[in-house]
Parts: structure tokens; sequence; C-alpha cells
């Protein structure tokens, strides 16, 4: 379970006011996308939930505790551009986060340890479809791929929250559909807390369980830095409710189908746990 | 007709034309050699092309009777030590200080503009200070190539750390990276590459500043032979051994530009 806290946050730099009054509570495996025009601080609010920056005012909570006051493993974060190490090959750039946390001094595993994290990381790339390019430098995949294997990077740790900063914006149309499946399907595997920073509406409704606009909602004309942006429209885009109801109809759709196959309970269960918890 | 910028030679052609200049210097010195040959048999600032071959092997292949050495492979070894040791230390130390002042925000406020400012002062001019500190042997020619080549290496490495994206740097903590883990994972792998060519760029101040100091004070070397038969006009000495420094040069650059290609494959890719 993860609950992420936006309690009246405001940021701002000397005299300009880049964000004010934000306050937002966010479920747990929800997909957040925040939407808005350009420069208003779409990107700001990001950095605040990721410790890039601090908020002037107000605080952030995750799960009840204020968020650390700089980056760690607890949020991943997937960048437009620059999210991949380019001197590691692709398996290397997945491998770098479990190496770092296992061995503070040489960050690098060796013997049957490294083995069983290569065998995870390949699984990984797999589910991405990177496979075929293990052995491949950053600089030679398409842009598309460096996503992918960017998204992969930042899973392997298991983070409770997942920030995607503009992810699809540089990639051409086609790519994007494909990525747009892959990100929902990860989501929804592996249940974590989603917030993508996008300027495509389509994009953040077709993704979004719950989209946010961030606007400016008071100018001065004589001083247009003197108030900053705030949440302006907040919509439920996927009622939490039927989406509960859809995953538990498949999940009981699955258990039927096990029954009638087999005519055995399947023996680890968590599809009978499935049918107690609703 | 086009414009002359889209005319480019054939790959055959090209290795002609590059050749070129090389052959019309040496004809400009054959011909202008002969001429004075011609006149003054003695004469001694344009040698013939066998004069030097002759001097040179004297030199490589008989025992000097002052020094009981190869005096061309002793000069060459000590010119070398020396060149090689001060490089050496400059990347070193370039590498160090440039990685942690250029990464620790801290370190940067204090040292970087002190950096700045040290880079500006010119090293010959302070060589007779080292000559007065270190004496007049070797320390002091090192340290002269170390003050005139390592300001320059650690401001290189400091901006190659500067302009890594923060997206990086960012991505690498939410990896859960210590401070040390994105210095040896992060910064320093993606530094080598510019630090072998910064060395590379290095080699011709380095040599400078080898044969200016061997030129005040030395028992022997490169620069130190050139400037003992100046006395002597010994046009016959100073140009083959002038060649072999072009060439030594020339020679250590494409050893560094081929390991930069072997070590750090990633780093060609990406400038492709």
């Amino acid at each position: 379970m993860t609950k992420i806290v936006i309690d009246n946050v405001w940021k701002e730099y000397d005299d300009r006011v880049v964000l004010e009054r934000v306050n937002l509570a966010l479920d747990d495996h929800e997909f957040l996308v925040i939407i808005g025009p350009s420069g208003v601080g779409k990107t700001t609010l990001l950095r605040l939930l990721l410790s890039q920056e601090t908020p002037t005012r107000g605080r952030i909570l995750i799960d009840g505790e204020p968020i650390a006051p700089e980056p760690t493993a607890d949020r991943g974060v997937v960048f437009q551009r620059y999210s991949v190490f380019p001197h590691k090959t692709v398996l290397g750039n997945v491998m770098l986060g479990p190496q770092w946390a296992a061995s503070p001094v040489l960050g690098r595993l060796f013997g049957a340890r490294r083995r069983a994290l290569e065998a995870r990381a390949m699984g990984l790339l797999e589910r991405v479809g990177l496979a075929d390019s293990a052995d491949k430098y950053p600089a030679q995949l398409s842009g598309g791929m460096q996503q992918r294997l960017a998204l992969a990077q930042a899973l392997i740790m298991k983070p409770k929250v997942l920030l995607l900063d503009e992810p699809f914006g540089a990639l051409d149309p086609g790519t994007r559909k494909s990525m747009h499946e892959l990100v929902h399907e990860l989501w929804e595997e592996n249940e974590m807390t989603i917030v993508m920073v996008t300027h495509d509406l389509s994009e953040a409704f077709l993704l979004g369980t719950r989209v946010i606009a961030v606007d400016r909602p008071r100018t001065d004309p004589q001083a247009p830095e003197r108030f900053g942006a705030t949440i302006a429209s907040d919509f439920e885009a996927k009622i939490r409710a039927v989406r509960d109801s859809h995953r538990f109809e498949s999940e009981r759709e699955k258990l039927r189908l096990t029954l009638v196959s087999s005519h055995d309970l399947p023996a680890d269960g968590p599809a009978v746990r499935a049918l107690v918890k609703d | 007709m086009r414009r002359i910028i889209n005319y480019a030679p054939r790959p055959g052609v090209r290795i002609i034309l590059a050749a070129l200049p090389f052959i019309a210097v040496l004809a400009i010195y054959v011909l202008a050699s002969n001429a004075r040959l011609a006149v003054e048999p003695n004469d001694k600032l344009m040698p013939a092309l066998a004069t030097f071959w002759a001097t040179l092997v004297r030199m490589a292949t008989t025992v000097d009777v002052a020094t009981k050495t190869y005096l061309f492979w002793w000069d060459t070894w000590l010119s070398l030590w020396r060149l090689f040791l001060g490089l050496g230390i400059s990347a070193l130390v370039g590498l160090v200080l440039g990685i942690v002042v250029g990464f620790i925000p801290y370190l940067r406020s204090t040292f970087e503009p002190f950096f700045a400012a040290f880079s500006l002062i010119p090293p010959l001019a302070v060589l007779p200070i080292l000559f007065i500190i270190f004496g007049l042997g070797e320390v002091s020619k090192i340290v002269l190539i170390v003050f005139g080549i390592a300001p320059f290496i650690i401001r290189d490495v400091m901006l190659r750390v500067a302009s890594l994206p923060t997206e990086q740097i960012v991505k690498a903590q939410t990896l859960g990276a210590s401070t040390w883990q994105m210095i040896s994972g992060v910064v320093l792998p993606q530094v080598m590459p510019r630090l072998i060519d910064s060395v590379r760029l290095s080699l011709g101040a380095a040599w400078l500043f080898v044969i200016a100091a061997e030129a005040i004070t030395a028992e022997g070397g490169l620069g130190y032979r050139i400037f003992l038969v100046r006395r002597y006009l010994a046009m016959d000495v100073i140009l083959p051994y002038v060649a072999w420094i072009t060439l030594l040069a020339f020679l250590m650059d494409y050893v560094l530009r081929r390991l930069s290609a072997a070590a750090y494959p990633w780093d060609k890719i990406k400038a492709a």
C-alpha cells in the first residue's frame, strides 16, 4: 500500500511563485497524470515528488512519512532523455541498482549472486522486449528502446512510486502507442503508483486513472510571476470501483478455467485469496 | 558548377593529397641543400640527407667517450622518462581533483576560482622558483610539467563532470547510489575518455616544458642535446632530433587514441 499526500505545498524562487496551495491525496495503485500548459510547473511538481527540489512551504508524505530530502530508491524515475547510462550495456544498466545496493564499495557482484541477478535482469528485459539487445550500448538503441530500458532499470528496484517526466515526448506515434501498452501492463503487473507528466491530453486520459490539470487560477497583468499554479481541476478518469470489479471478474474467470480444466484447486492459491478479498 | 565545398576527393586521391605537402617540403630542402653544398661542400646549415643518416647511426650505435652511453638512446630515455612521469602525475592529479572538485558543490565553490587563477600562471615564469626550491635535478623538471599541465587537465575534467546530464545523476540516486558509487560508477567511467583526450592535447605542451627545462640544465635529454650542439651549428644533429621528437609525439598520440577506442567503445559509438 502506497499513499501519497501533498499537503499545502508551495514552491517559490525568490519573488517568483511557481506553485501555490497544492493539495492532493493519492490512493494506492493509482495512475496519476499531470497535465497543463508548458512552463506552468508540471515538471516542478514532479521534481518535488522526486526530492530533486524541496518545497518552500508545505510537505509531501508517502504512507504518512515525510519523503527524504534527496532522491532515494523508493521513488523510481524515467525522464524524457538521459535516463540511462551511456557507458553501460543494456544488461549492465538494468543490473546497476541491485549491484549498488549489495556492494557498497565495488558496486559489483560476483559468482552465484551475479548470475542470479543477471537472470532476474534478463527476465525484466524479456518483459520489456529488449532481451535481444542485452549486450548493446544505449547509443545503439532507438528512442523507444532506450525508454523501455529506462523503465526496466527503474522497475528492478521495485519502487513504491514510479515518476515519469514526459517519457514519450520524444517518440514517434507508433512507438508511443506500444509504449502506452507496455506502461499500462507494467503498472497493472507491479501494482504500484505511477505519476506521469505529459502535455498530451489523449495520452493522459488513455493511461490515467486520475488526471489533474495544473494551471494559474489568478494572474496579475502587472506582475505575472506574483501568483503560482495550482491544481485547477481533478478528474477521476477511471472509477476505482469499476476497475476493481473488472479485476475481480478476470480473476474469477481465471479461477473458473483452472477449476474446469483440472478439477484440482491450485496449490499456490493467490486466486482463491483474491476471491475472498473483495 | 557546384560550390567548392561540395567537391570531395576520392579516398585514393585523399592519400596522395595528404602526402603532397610532406613530399614538397622534403624536395625543397633537398634542392636547397644541394645548391648550397655545390657552392660550399662544408656547409653546416643545410646538410645532405646522407649526413643526417650517418650522424644518427653514429649517435645510436657508438658509445660516447665522455658519458659511456649510446647518446641517442640515452637522450631519448631521459626525455621520455621525464615526460611520462610528468604527464602521469598530471593526469592522476587532474583526474582525482577534477572529479572530486567538479562533483561536490562545496568543494567546487571553494576551489574552482582558485584553479582558474592558478592555471593562468605562466609555468616558465616560475621555473626559476622551482629551481630554487627543488634544486637543479629531476624534481624541478617533473614539477614544471605538472605545474604546466595539471591545471588544464583539472579544468577539462571538471567541465566534463559538469556537462553530465543532471538526469543521470538523479537517476543514479533513485537507484540507491551513494556519492562514492556515483563517482566510481557514473562519473569516473564517463570522464576517462575525455581525460585521455586532454592528455593527448597536452602532449605538445609537455614536450615544450621538457625541452625548456632540459635546455637550461640537465645531464642529458633530447632538448639538452639540441641546445648543446647549437654552439657548433650542428644541424646534422638538431634536425634529426627534432624529427625524432615529432615522431615520438605522434606515436604517443596514436597509442592514446587507440587505447581510448579499445577501452571505451561506447564513447566512439556515441560520437558516431
